[in-house]
């Protein structure tokens, strides 16, 4: 018993930090036969190594994580833990069996690609990336120097954590993973970037309808007369006085169609497209056939004059 | 196009290519990609308000299980390289993004392509694991990427080979009815990546943050970040009442995910 505790193979922390830097191609062989199987193979290779020194277990070992696999990259990360925790056990002579390893890695991927995904492609992306395209589309390079350090210090940060709490709670994970924790974090990203997404569609999504709604011939005085002003400094003065005071700056009030949309609320139209695009992509309607036939219509709303 | 810069775009092309199936460090996100070529190009304004524009557009697009997005890496990639050859600068960006979404859907394509014969790759890899070699796996994981690499790169590099000039008539040529609707088009095509994202993640408990969302951002004052800031307090406070909340509705449970349906439950 004691000589067993001496002789215990573990994997050390930078042992582990290899699996983790090796997660970096987790997809790089993706496939539609067993979509992640070689990227598990290939990021368990340093454990596998490390762990079993029998070409026999070695090659058992490689078969078991050519597995089918899928599931969020990111999230893999705690189940990667979690059959290094496994893997250990069983090559320090613990009766784990291939069916328990295989039984943990599709047990869990599921659920908690049930988390990545609304989490990491449909929060964190999506805002992160429409917060630095917004300074970027000032040509300001801050825009995508702030996405590619924030998105990886975030990503990497959070493979790494998972894998290591994976490995030291092992398969207990699942117990862990279910409490409310994580039903917070998925709750409070959901909330957050519903309030971003309100915040993005206002600012963001550009409806301008062009057709004049009235043109009404402004009374004098309630106008600035260009060619009455004196010359020079003086009269530059005297308009910016005329403008403040709340004089127009032509003659004639032009009320745009979009004047009145803006009146009422602003960015209603945007909106509405919107709840169109939500309706018709639940109808199933493939995004790319959606937005081509959005790029007719703004070709189409141009020649008619409508915007 | 010197040969810097043309060494400069076969890397940029491979890392988008790459990361388009990775979708780790996101060098095939536009906001990275177009930026990225601009800057090997020697003229990353214009590519960095191109990449920004076009992320606006790709904000909803990911791979969610076996189904595939629309491809931002050739999309990013070719429409930067053909802006810089344009050579119409930040004026040539409407044009760009028109010529992006064609491209990203032939790259849906080219990267379904590339994802079957990944097929007998991983074949390759199980005979290396029958003979227990792990260079034989490493190899072929690595081979399996530069393919995905390569369908960027091909491309891009053709696209350079292609003389400014035949790119510039081309581009002069499209009418400027076609570019203006095209720019309007563009301004709403970024509602269909809001909207699919909205679908992903809204229900009943979130739908009033939409709202708020889009009532605060009414206030032109208030820049984006701080309107992250607010969401972020709003998490806190909201997530904060729900669990304590829960304490007086008299069951005992310990909280319900449901504070309306409690009400609702009460009358």
């Amino acid at each position: 018993m004691i000589d067993m505790a001496d002789n215990k193979i573990t994997l050390s922390k930078s042992d582990r930090f290899m699996v983790c830097l090796r997660s970096t191609f987790w997809q790089a062989s993706w496939n539609y036969e067993r979509m992640q199987n070689g990227g598990y193979a290939f990021a368990m290779i340093p454990a596998i190594k490390k762990l079993y020194k029998e070409k026999a277990d070695q090659i058992a070992a490689l078969k078991r994580h050519m597995e089918f696999f899928n599931t969020h990259p990111y999230v893999a990360s705690p189940i990667v833990g979690v059959t290094l925790a496994l893997e250990q056990e069983k090559a320090n002579g613990a009766a784990v069996d291939d069916a328990a390893i295989q039984g943990v890695k599709v047990g869990m991927m599921g659920p908690l690609a049930g988390i990545g995904d609304p989490v990491f492609w449909f929060t964190l992306r999506p805002i992160l990336g429409a917060m630095c395209a917004s300074i970027a589309m000032d040509g300001n390079m801050l825009g995508p120097i702030m996405f590619f350090l924030l998105w990886n210090i975030l990503r990497f940060g959070f493979m790494w954590y998972t894998q290591e709490f994976g490995y030291k709670v092992g398969s207990q994970i699942t117990e862990n993973l279910s409490g409310s924790l994580l039903t917070n974090i998925t709750r409070g990203a959901s909330i957050l970037g519903m309030f971003v997404l309100g915040a993005l569609v206002q600012r963001w999504v550009s409806i301008k309808f062009a057709p004049v709604v009235s043109s009404i011939q402004l009374s004098k005085g309630a106008y600035i007369e260009w060619d009455q002003l004196p010359a020079g400094g003086e009269g530059i003065k005297t308009a910016i006085q005329q403008f403040s005071s709340g004089m127009a700056l032509e003659p004639v009030k032009v009320t745009t169609l979009q004047n009145n949309l803006d009146a009422l609320i602003p960015g209603l139209v945007p909106l509405l497209l919107t709840l169109l695009c939500m309706w018709l992509l639940k109808k199933g309607i493939s995004p790319i056939v959606i937005i081509l036939a959005l790029f007719a219509v703004g070709i189409g709303a141009h020649l008619i004059g409508l915007m | 196009m010197g040969t810097l810069t043309l060494i400069g775009i076969i890397i940029v092309s491979l890392l988008a290519g790459m990361e388009s199936v990775m979708d780790e460090f996101e060098f095939h996100q536009p906001i990275l990609a177009c930026s990225l070529i601009g800057i090997v190009a020697g003229d990353p304004v214009p590519c960095i308000i191109l990449g920004g524009t076009l992320q606006m557009i790709a904000l909803g697009w990911a791979n969610i299980g076996a189904a595939v997005a629309p491809d931002a890496a050739l999309a990013s990639v070719a429409s930067a390289i053909i802006l810089i050859q344009g050579g119409q600068g930040v004026a040539g960006i409407p044009t760009a993004i028109g010529i992006a979404i064609p491209l990203a859907v032939a790259g849906l394509f080219t990267t379904m392509i590339v994802r079957t014969l990944s097929v007998p790759i991983v074949h390759m890899m199980d005979g290396a694991a029958e003979k227990g070699s792990f260079a034989a796996i490493e190899f072929w994981q690595i081979v399996a990427v530069l393919m995905q690499g390569a369908r960027i790169a091909i491309p891009a590099v053709a696209l350079c080979f292609i003389p400014a000039e035949v790119v510039q008539a081309g581009l002069q040529s499209i009418p400027e009815w076609l570019t203006t609707g095209m720019a309007i088009g563009g301004g709403m095509v970024v509602a269909v990546g809001y909207a699919m994202v909205i679908n992903m993640i809204a229900n009943k408990e979130t739908w009033a943050f939409l709202i708020l969302g889009f009532c605060v951002a009414a206030l032109t004052e208030i820049t984006l970040i701080s309107l992250g800031a607010i969401a972020m307090a709003m998490v806190m406070i909201y997530l904060h009442l729900s669990e304590n909340g829960g304490g007086n509705g008299g069951s005992g449970n310990g909280g319900s995910k449901d504070p309306i349906g409690d009400i609702l439950d009460d009358y």
